[in-house]
């Protein structure tokens, strides 16, 4: 049991947190909570893709110079010494799609809370059902 | 067929999306400039998919490199059969909406004009992009610029569109992460992330844990997008709260573009064997589809609003479009996709009926409707042959695409679904004769008195909508109808090699 936890590490961290985040939206009447909750559920799914393209002792995937003769001999000549740049590029772009959404949802909840004065789910439904 | 280059794929993306952005410019120095722009874009993208789709018929799929990079680096466009049948019906339901939407945004939104039409071409050129990219990752990204702009349109509505909105926003990005989530374990499997590339690695990897579970989450995914059935709660809100034209627009593409996106991903990436028989995911979504079905009908009869009516009947009608899919035999296929085309063309037209209702008199309780057929005899025609349609009574589209999918159910053996096709027909019947019997045939006892009294003084008087507002709507029936009767070139020309390519292979 430990060795598959500690072998599937990233796996497991970005269920337990999607996991947290789904509480949240679910769980939580307020409703920046929700958006938080939502905000954690994303970035768990980011933390996934950039733990996909980890690597140890890798380096980055750009040819060194051959001009300085110093580092010769620890030049990264092979593809399995790179480091895999896809996926943290895609998440730039996720990452990018994410702060939109936010940003959306942010801009609702203010019309929200200018409109009927409250955040709070059980608050906000007596509130429509008055007016 | 050869594939052949050519860049219109990537125009048909990129001009809605630069006159997004050259839009509030423009507005902002002269308002009345941004609804003129809006139709030269919209015109131009309707004309390239008309040419586009005119290559594809002529000499096989067109494509276009992003950046000069063959495709399993760089971002493929491409459009084959089917590909070029949802853009044909996409650009121009959104055509129609826009030459539609100019009445009725100056009427409900006076002040918001441009940034409406500015979010609404970003609509349209997400939904142009999920059509033509080949690319899981950048079909994510145009998922959530349709989705983004959807939810800022539906929050510029009425009453607690707001709060529906919001609704959206958190179960629309659970979503969109899910289907990111099964783009991460599919590239974490293959590396690769363009769709014919997949199609190729994920043959030899059908007993993989990670294609299964890549594939459960993009089925969840994709449904939540879609508004299947126990994943639809956003959905009747959303509808009934946006302004009519927006209900027009996203009743009438987003949820069907999902569908293709579905059709998509589970014939062409996942390989047939795998949807079909390894697990049993098509069962489970026609057994989906039938329920959504049976419900979404029987949700539809209790709504006494109309708009809310036609959002119920939505999730009905997506759970055709599912069974149909995942039926996974030709005419189950046939069925599905010419219904998905022929709803997105129907519930569209029901929107603009329904919003040119309250433009014009300002209902939206179906018990109100007494005479509409004398005061918008136009209006209400069009909402009867609409509704002949959706019931299926021939020779609209709905009878063919139903025909096709009892057809299908029939050949898969499932006897209990042509049954539930039936009920739920029978179900389509109740609620839209209730809401015509209402507009042309109303009862004495509920009409006469009021009436009798009233009847030198107040008849009801015609008092049709705008032209620009009539047309799109007449069009929108008459394409019903034309689909109907010329349903065997339609199938001929783009569903049966597209049928063809997803099941055959």
């Amino acid at each position: 049991m430990l060795d598959f936890i500690v072998g599937h590490f990233n796996s497991v961290t970005y269920i337990v947190l999607m996991m947290i985040g789904f509480y949240a939206m679910i769980g939580k009447a307020n409703f920046v909570k929700k958006l938080v909750g939502m905000n954690i559920f994303q970035w768990s799914i980011i933390l996934f893709f950039v733990s996909l393209g980890a690597k140890q002792g890798a380096t980055i995937p750009i040819v060194l110079s051959d001009h300085s003769p110093e580092h010769g001999e620890t030049l990264a000549r092979q593809a399995i010494q790179y480091v895999n740049p896809l996926p943290h590029v895609l998440m730039l772009t996720a990452i990018v799609v994410g702060v939109a959404t936010t940003g959306v949802a942010l801009a609702l909840l203010l019309r929200i809370y200018r409109r009927y004065g409250t955040l709070e789910e059980g608050d906000l439904l007596e509130r429509i059902r008055s007016l | 067929m050869n594939v052949h280059q050519s860049p219109l794929p990537v125009l048909i993306v990129a001009i809605p999306l630069i006159a997004a952005f050259v839009l509030p410019v423009c507005g902002w120095l002269k308002q009345k400039t941004a609804f003129p722009l809006a139709l030269f874009a919209l015109v131009c993208v309707f004309g390239m998919s008309i040419i586009v789709s005119m290559e594809v018929l002529r000499h096989g799929p067109v494509e276009y490199f992003m950046g000069g990079w063959p495709p399993p680096w760089g971002i493929e466009y491409h459009i084959d059969h089917l590909g070029s049948l949802m853009l044909l019906m996409v650009s121009f339901v959104t055509l129609l909406v826009g030459i539609y939407s100019n009445k009725s945004v100056l009427r409900e939104l006076p002040d918001k004009a441009v940034p409406f039409y500015s979010v609404y071409l970003l609509l349209v050129s997400g939904l142009m992009g999920i059509v033509v990219t080949a690319d899981m990752f950048n079909l994510y990204v145009f998922l959530e610029i349709s989705s983004l702009a959807s939810y800022a349109l539906i929050a510029l509505g009425r009453g607690t569109a707001v709060v529906s909105a919001f609704r959206y926003v958190i179960l629309g990005t659970v979503g969109a992460a899910f289907y990111l989530l099964s783009v991460g374990y599919l590239y974490s499997v293959t590396g690769s992330l363009n769709m014919n590339d997949l199609a190729i690695l994920l043959a030899d990897l059908d007993q993989s844990n990670a294609v299964l579970v890549s594939f459960a989450f993009f089925v969840i995914g994709i449904s939540i997008k879609m508004a299947l059935f126990p994943m639809h709660a956003w959905l009747p809100n959303a509808y009934s709260d946006a302004p009519s034209a927006v209900s027009a627009l996203i009743a009438g593409t987003t949820t069907k573009v999902a569908a293709y996106i579905l059709v998509r991903v589970m014939f062409f990436v996942f390989q047939p064997n795998l949807s079909i028989e390894l697990i049993p995911i098509t069962t489970l979504l026609s057994w989906m589809g039938a329920i959504a079905m049976l419900l979404g009908s029987v949700m539809t009869i209790t709504q006494s609003d109309l708009k809310r009516m036609l959002a119920y009947s939505s999730v009905a009608q997506v759970g055709y479009i599912v069974m149909g899919v995942s039926l996974a035999n030709t005419m189950g296929l046939t069925g599905g996709l010419l219904h998905l085309v022929g709803h997105a063309f129907m519930k569209g037209g029901l929107f603009l009926v329904a919003g040119a209702i309250i433009y014009q008199t300002g209902i939206r309780k179906i018990r109100d409707l007494r005479f509409l057929s004398i005061k918008m005899p136009w209006t209400a025609a069009t909402f009867a042959v609409i509704a002949c349609s959706m019931i299926g009574i021939p020779p609209t589209v709905g009878f063919f695409s139903k025909m096709y999918l009892i057809l299908g159910a029939i050949d898969a053996g499932q006897w209990l679904f042509v049954t539930i096709i039936f009920v739920s027909s029978v179900l389509a019947l109740m609620y839209f004769a209730n809401v015509i019997r209402y507009m042309y045939f109303p009862k004495e006892d509920e009409a006469l008195d009021t009436l009798s009294e009233q009847t030198q003084l107040n008849r009801p008087t015609r008092n049709e909508v705008p032209l620009t507002m009539l047309a799109p709507m007449l069009s929108l029936a008459v394409i019903i109808v034309l689909l109907g009767l010329f349903n065997g070139q339609v199938l001929s020309l783009f569903i049966e090699p597209a049928v063809t390519a997803s099941i055959v292979r």
